[in-house]
């Protein structure tokens, strides 16, 4: 059920070998395909929700530049990442909106050897909003519950998890790069009952693309948001002020923690879990600032 | 092993059909069909007895004819008729426990069935992305067939308590479709323009009529126990279902998506509970592979292969002239989903 499903990405056999009669020809068959594949409803999802197609043609790339250009995205121990199987990325989470978790996403698909999807669990309130929620479950995240993380590991999915949550995003700048409670360790338990490595991973760059230098109580109450952000240039400058700004990014992926060489039980000894919770936080720490040392500027 | 069959809810669609199918299995001797209304359709050699299940006759009925199972078929989902929502809950919840006092007093009954359904895990962002049978709906849900559906499982769980010597099995199904049967559902994606609500959009999960069908025979005739998800592999989504069906999406703001729901539905179209129209916004979808494992029950129609079976049978109002699954009824074919 949860395989991950081979999307056919061209119906009929096409002439490829044939000369184009006007540049582009070829991009633009195959986007017209596309567009009406879309029309007719005929691609598949998964019972996540996750639409393997879309994610590929349309929203990874639209993420891309973001990746590629402003961010500058570095890329450290991507071979910790294996080609195949079940395995949980845990990470920190800053930036007041989750960009880290996308560009993780788009890092995965692109770089990696294998373009590996990646699942990414969410905060609740990201699904019960309209849109966000819709693009989330398409993109293939889904709620940061132990049944969904566990299913998808299980099934063999690398799964990403940001255990911090609002936490971590909607810190002050001041407190940059320090991580913030790791939750009650529930992704331990997850990785551990489904028998994958852990992969510590560490990001740095998202702490400075939105600084939030206060934050707006009254006004995060009335809308019902975790927080309100007030940045150097939110909401001063409008619109213009959801504009990142340009940080230079590394992201980290650590040694995997393995987790096949605990016993069955294992996961219901909440001491272990504390450890492994605890061991997963310092090791994600101590990387951030190894990497913070390394950097010689914020911006490049 | 089953010999003498009761089936409740006899005159509707599901019910009928089932009896028919059961009163020709060789183990099967006879079979009682029960309903308030004479059934509409043929039923084979099923005998009908005109009796309300809300009323004490039914333990007679039960007596008399020496039944040994007893297939509840009567939860319905939509008020019927003029009768309205009181009647709807009372044939639902009282219906259910005058059944089952009469089961409990009975020394013939062996086994009981009960058609259940997938809407007492309710609906919320907060749900987890597959439900198994032993997860409970995150928020309850508080009105209509969905309360309606908890309050009757908690009856046949306290039955089973009660009489831990008769075997008792409940069918949750996803949403039933197909070329026959006639549902709010259906009827909803029968409409020209499909009003949806806007910003959201659900994986909704099927169950073919024959393979609900198919799953309730194995259960009653077979000696199953327990409670089992039912439901075709794989998932559709509400505006890909709708691109399917050549209609238009319409999607409206979620005040405007109510005042809407209240209008069809006083028009009397399209009888929708404030619950289905949270299903349509996040939709379901249940695990099942416990059947699976359990029983020799495979399902013959994927959620895609039901909705398109639905639409061949439903060729009218397509009102977006570009291909949908009917036109390449092979490319439909192809999604098998495994298990």
């Amino acid at each position: 059920m949860n395989d991950a499903q081979v999307i056919p990405i061209n119906p009929q056999p096409d002439g490829n070998q044939e000369s184009e009669s006007f540049p582009g020809e070829r991009q633009l068959a195959a986007g017209l395909r596309f567009l009406r594949r879309r029309v007719e409803g005929s691609y598949e999802v998964d019972d996540f929700g996750f639409d393997r197609e879309l994610t590929r043609e349309l929203l990874v790339p639209m993420l891309r530049p973001l990746y590629e250009k402003w961010f500058r995205v570095e890329l450290h121990g991507l071979h910790h990442i294996p080609d195949h199987g079940g395995a949980l990325i845990v990470a920190n989470h800053s930036g007041t909106i989750a960009l880290d978790a996308l560009m993780t996403q788009v890092a995965v698909a692109d770089q990696h050897p294998a373009h590996r999807d990646l699942r990414i669990l969410g905060a609740d309130l990201v699904f019960a909003l309209p849109f966000v929620g819709t693009l989330a479950r398409r993109a293939g995240h889904t709620l940061a519950c132990n049944p969904d993380a566990e299913r998808l590991l299980e099934a063999g999915e690398l799964v990403g998890v940001w255990p911090e949550g609002f936490k971590g995003i909607g810190k002050p700048y001041s407190e940059r790069y320090r991580l913030q409670r790791f939750g009650r360790g529930g992704f331990v338990s997850a990785a551990l009952r489904a028998r994958v490595p852990i992969i510590p991973t560490s990001i740095v760059g998202a702490e400075e693309i939105y600084p939030i230098l206060a934050e707006a109580k009254v006004l995060a109450r009335l809308l019902g948001l975790p927080y309100f952000p007030i940045t150097p240039t939110f909401p001063w400058l409008g619109p213009l002020g959801m504009v990142p700004l340009p940080s230079k990014w590394h992201i980290e992926f650590g040694e995997p923690i393995e987790t096949d060489v605990f016993t069955e039980g294992a996961a219901d000894d909440p001491m272990l879990m504390f450890n492994l919770t605890d061991q997963v936080r310092e090791t994600i720490q101590h990387t951030l600032y190894k990497l913070l040392m390394q950097r010689r500027s914020v911006f490049f | 092993m089953a010999r003498v069959v009761l089936v409740t809810g006899v005159s509707r669609y599901l019910g009928g059909r089932l009896a028919k199918a059961i009163s020709k299995h060789p183990e099967v001797d006879r079979v009682v069909g029960v309903d308030l209304i004479p059934p509409p359709d043929d039923i084979g050699e099923t005998d009908f007895v005109r009796a309300d299940i809300r009323n004490p006759v039914i333990a007679k009925v039960i007596k008399a004819a020496g039944v040994d199972t007893v297939v509840h078929m009567n939860v319905i989902a939509t008020p019927v008729g003029a009768a309205g929502r009181s009647a709807m809950k009372e044939i639902n919840v009282i219906g259910t426990m005058q059944l089952l006092a009469a089961c409990q007093r009975s020394t013939t009954v062996t086994q009981v069935v009960v058609k259940s359904s997938a809407s007492v895990y309710g609906v919320s962002p907060q749900d987890p992305a597959v439900f198994t049978e032993g997860m409970e709906a995150v928020r309850l849900p508080r009105s209509g067939f969905a309360k309606d559906s908890i309050e009757v499982e908690s009856y046949v769980r306290g039955f089973a308590r009660r009489r831990p010597d008769v075997s008792v099995t409940m069918l949750r199904f996803a949403n039933i479709m197909g070329p026959g049967i006639d549902t709010p559902m259906t009827r909803y994606f029968s409409l020209p323009v499909v009003p949806t609500v806007m910003g959201f959009d659900g994986r909704i999960q099927l169950t073919h009529e024959d393979d609900a069908l198919a799953s309730l025979e194995l259960c009653t005739v077979g000696d199953v126990g327990g409670t089992f998800n039912v439901a075709g592999p794989g998932v559709v989504m509400l505006s890909q279902a709708i691109s399917r069906a050549g209609r238009v999406n319409l999607p409206l703001p979620t005040p405007m998506a109510s005042l809407t729901r209240d209008v069809v539905r006083r028009f009397g179209y399209i009888d929708f509970t404030s619950e289905q129209v949270e299903y349509l916004k996040y939709g379901r979808v249940m695990d099942t592979s416990r059947i699976a494992d359990r029983t020799s029950f495979e399902p013959k129609y994927s959620t895609k292969e039901t909705f398109d079976s639905f639409l061949r049978a439903h060729p009218l109002g397509r009102v977006v002239p570009w291909s949908a699954a009917t036109d390449e009824p092979s490319a439909s074919v192809t999604h098998i989903g495994g298990g």
